[in-house]
């Protein structure tokens, strides 16, 4: 007995806060830091300062070549292409997430609905792109299919590979991560809060008018915020559907480092890598101040 | 609630689940589809999938890939664990912190990481190594916020400032603390975090691109061009694979939260 | 104890042959229950025993398989929750987290197209009537587990129901604020009149604010009584053991009186049969003798614990075949610590008897 006490006491009785103690203990966040110093932080304030840079020194007059006609075209297209995906996958997702949410909350359904939205919510790129090719592209199953039965789909044109496909494939990928994303806060509903509408005297309309619907606000913005976002800064799917051009600003980004048009273009990547950056910064802002809203009240 | 009410909502669960799943999984039928038709109209074949190990760029690129998955998810296990640990025992003031970094990701995405990523990577590939291995430490960053939330999760729901104290009381060094005590009791969440890590990597195409590697993504969008069957045969086999990884994922990890929406008090 | 005077307007509840099965679970199996107007009635019993379900079905948040429902002498079996104006408390978590304490209070005259400066009135009228009146403005969040149920009783209260029904209101609180918000409750309820069920399962609970006591068991009502007689005679081994501790001790039952270690008894039922039996006595009931015992005999025993209650103190005695249990004030229990030999006295208060081959759970 008594050895076990002095044992105890030697190691409860080592200081655990003092002069010495600390740098020995600030060590440990050493090897993330840095790593994170190097592989993240570096290259944003590469990004950042690259966006500075005019030839031998520093100027803004990069920003001023994002005033081009056709620049301003891509952001609008980004802009649109990010809120009707934000808006359709928002108003899908919630739908999907609240049929899986009213269910058995250990059942086979729930768990294969989130595992699936796991992988699609994150698989976009050349996969989804050929998956929509081998869908609705000219020799599309589905496209053969409706030409059998009469329905030209393409009859004014093909837009798969233009801002309208964009939209239905982006689409794919944001009602999963809907799902994903706000699923937490409809399972932050109480039962008692729709029994204690009842009892008050409530119907189905009062409770979803004035109880959930109220409550359910931010955290659906906040989430649709985060599918724009999402949408916005999505690069491979639109490289693997396009072949030329840029309409949207991901594709001018990667057209700007890519050309041959000397250093002139790293620094003109990196304008419009920190553009893209200030508008998604600003969406996530706003997104994690409704989140905060939402963790008070479905916690 | 009432009878009728449970009745509305499995009509509507089932309305709503049947027809988004058609929408999500028409796409991948389709890709079989594609993949396996024949010369003729109607007919069958599987030759776009025994192509596949015909091309060896292609099957190097699997491999690097699989490799690329498997650096990736252990290396961010091993960054971040004991990190995330030794951020909650001893240095509270570097969990806000921590957060914000793990989260920055999201808001820098890939394709303006990579600009700032060019000329690191260029120091990389003179000093270290040109190999498509090398971008196992861009992934690594790349994984960072869902790895961080499956990790925080898990360590949400022990009370390793308890158990560590409990060890260190009997006698356990840091070491011991670490790997005997608050890793096995994170075993759902270093899987989760795992194959998060291993998900997102198979599917990752934007940083390998256009830093001019050859990982699986590549690999299928060149290959496109040339034989749009075979490319499209491996696009369906990456996505079940990692379909495959997640479901084991869910039903060997942590079931889900059990305050429901249900209204089945 | 104070009773119900009967609000103007207070209204009979009755429960009528309930039935209520979860597939193969059967958690109500006729259960009938009359509340008259303005009394409160507590549901006592352990979980499981179907309180929470009758409770349920009188708000009509379940659809009963079979037996009535009536409140105010109208059939409201059928009738969905929100048309049944009553007024309900739940365990925990009931509050809107988006609305203040006065909007929760008001959203059933709200409701109700009660106009705003009458709701505002009745709210305030009603968050002073639970004594939060100075908290109007908070949230949730903000306020601790005993204010939200009071605020919870308050928007219950607000829309006058015809019935106010409490869901094991106090198992989320903390002991202390148990206690309070107890008394607190009762005293609402006094004062507005309201007929009211409560369902708990705590025995110190029911027994102290309730005009009568129901103690449920599988689906099924034991007794029902005022407090004092569900306690001091209850009606089955499962009652007595259930409210109030209890020691069985064997004896042997003969003409109408069980003889326990040497002592006659009187049975709660009187036509008890002959035979031997287990009498179910309350600490309370035994007592110490005086002197100081020399030889053994048949209630001669060692103490071997004592239990510190504060008041009173329960002392555990080892008789050599049976252990019983003493509650005393502490003065006295002091003065024989563990160790020391003492003789029982057995009160002879009438105790029920239990037959060791039937199941403590009777029908």
């Amino acid at each position: 007995m008594s050895s076990v006490e002095t044992t105890s006491v030697r190691t409860a009785g080592r200081p655990s806060s003092g002069g010495r103690r600390l740098p020995l203990s600030w060590v440990g966040a050493v090897p993330f830091l840095g790593y994170v110093g190097v592989f993240l932080l570096l290259p944003t304030v590469i990004v950042a300062v690259g966006a500075f840079t005019v030839g031998d020194g520093y100027g803004l007059s990069n920003f001023n070549e994002l005033t081009q006609p056709f620049l301003v075209r891509s952001f609008e297209n980004s802009v649109i292409l990010s809120a009707s995906t934000a808006l359709i996958g928002g108003v899908f997702g919630a739908l999907m997430a609240y049929a899986v949410a009213i269910g058995n909350p250990d059942g086979i359904l729930r768990r294969l609905v989130t595992s699936a939205c796991g992988v699609l919510a994150q698989f976009g790129g050349v996969t989804l792109a050929f998956a929509f090719i081998a869908t609705i592209a000219q020799q599309g199953f589905v496209t053969l299919f409706l030409l059998q039965h009469g329905i030209d789909i393409y009859a004014n044109g093909i837009w798969l590979f233009k801002l309208p496909g964009l939209v239905l494939v982006y689409s794919y990928f944001q009602i999963p991560l809907m799902v994903l994303v706000f699923l937490p806060a409809l399972d932050g509903i109480r039962p008692q809060w729709r029994e204690a509408t009842e009892s008050l005297g409530g119907g189905t309309w009062h409770y979803w008018r004035y109880v959930a619907g109220p409550l359910l606000l931010p955290a659906f913005l906040g989430s649709s915020l985060l599918l724009f976002a999402n949408a916005f800064s999505a690069y491979a799917t639109a490289a693997a559907l396009i072949n030329q051009g840029g309409i949207v600003v991901p594709l001018q980004i990667a057209n700007a480092m890519t050309s041959e048009v000397g250093l002139h273009s790293a620094s003109f990547a990196s304008a419009l890598a920190l553009a893209m950056v200030v508008i998604v910064a600003t969406v996530m802002v706003l997104y994690s101040l409704l989140q905060r809203r939402t963790a008070r009240w479905l916690r | 609630m009432s009878r009728s009410r449970r009745a509305r909502q499995r009509l509507f669960r089932w309305v709503v689940l049947v027809l988004l799943g058609a929408f999500l999984l028409v796409p991948i039928g389709a890709m079989f589809e594609f993949s396996t038709r024949g010369a003729t109209a109607g007919s069958r074949t599987l030759a776009s999938w025994t192509a596949i190990p015909t091309y060896p760029d292609l099957v190097a690129s699997i491999v690097a890939s699989l490799q690329l998955a498997v650096i990736t998810s252990l290396g961010v296990l091993l960054l971040l664990v004991p990190t995330m640990i030794w951020t909650r025992l001893r240095l509270p003031w570097l969990r806000p912190i921590l957060e914000f970094i793990c989260l920055l990701p999201l808001t820098i995405p890939a394709i303006v990481l990579v600009v700032g990523l060019a000329p690191t990577y260029r120091w990389v590939s003179y000093y270290l190594s040109d190999s498509v291995l090398t971008l196992a430490f861009a992934y690594l960053i790349l994984v960072l916020p869902f790895t961080y939330r499956a990790l925080d999760a898990g360590l949400s729901a022990i009370d390793i400032k308890t158990l560590s104290e409990a060890a260190r009381s009997l006698g356990a060094g840091w070491a011991t603390v670490m790997l005997r005590i608050i890793v096995p009791n994170m075993r759902s969440a270093l899987l989760n975090a795992g194959l998060l890590s291993v998900a997102l990597v198979l599917g990752e195409y934007t940083i390998a691109n256009l830093l001019n590697f050859h990982n699986l993504q590549v690999a299928i969008y060149h290959l496109g061009r040339a034989d749009a069957g075979v490319s499209i045969a491996v696009a369906v086999a990456s996505l079940l694979f990692a379909f495959l990884i997640l479901t084991v994922l869910a039903f060997v990890g942590r079931p889900p939260s059990l305050v429901a929406f249900s209204e089945d008090a | 104890m104070a009773t119900t005077k009967a609000a103007a307007g207070a209204v009979e509840v009755r429960l009528e042959n309930l039935q209520r099965r979860y597939g193969a679970v059967t958690a109500l199996n006729g259960l009938d229950l009359t509340i008259a107007p303005g009394e409160m009635v507590a549901l006592l019993g352990p979980s499981g025993c179907g309180k929470t379900t009758a409770l349920r079905l009188l708000a009509g948040l379940e659809e009963a398989d079979g037996g009535r429902v009536v409140i105010d002498g109208k059939d409201v079996t059928g009738l969905s929750a929100n048309k049944r104006n009553v007024g309900m408390v739940f365990q925990a978590y009931s509050l809107f987290p988006h609305m203040t304490a006065r909007q929760n209070v008001a959203f059933g005259l709200f409701l109700r197209k009660v106009g705003e400066t009458e709701r505002r009135r009745r709210a305030a009228e009603m968050l002073e009537l639970v004594g939060l009146s100075a908290h109007a403005d908070r949230y949730a969040h903000q306020l601790s587990g005993g204010q939200q149920q009071r605020v919870a009783l308050a928007r219950a209260l607000a829309i006058q129901p015809k019935v106010l029904l409490l869901d094991e209101p106090l198992s989320a609180l903390d002991a202390r604020v148990r206690a309070r918000l107890r008394d607190e409750i009762r005293r609402v309820q006094l004062e507005v009149g309201t007929t009211t069920l409560f369902v708990t399962h705590d025995q110190e609970e029911a027994l102290a604010i309730a005009d009568r006591v129901g103690v449920m068991n599988a689906g099924r009502l034991d007794q029902l009584g005022p407090p004092m007689e569900v306690y001091s005679r209850p009606a089955t081994p499962f009652v007595a053991e259930f409210v109030g501790l209890t020691n069985r001790i064997p004896g042997v039952v003969r003409d109408g009186s069980v003889e326990v270690r040497g002592t006659r008894l009187p049975l709660v039922q009187a036509g008890t049969a002959d035979g031997p039996a287990v009498a179910l006595v309350r600490p309370e009931a035994v007592t110490l003798a005086s002197n100081h015992p020399t030889t053994s005999g048949p209630l001669v025993g060692t103490v071997i614990a004592t239990a510190f209650l504060g008041a009173t103190s329960r002392i555990t005695v080892d008789l050599g075949d049976v252990t019983v249990l003493a509650q005393l004030p502490t003065s006295e229990a002091a003065a024989h610590p563990a160790g020391t030999r003492v003789q029982l006295v057995l009160r002879s208060d009438p105790v029920l008897i239990a037959r060791d081959e039937v199941p403590a759970t009777s029908a």
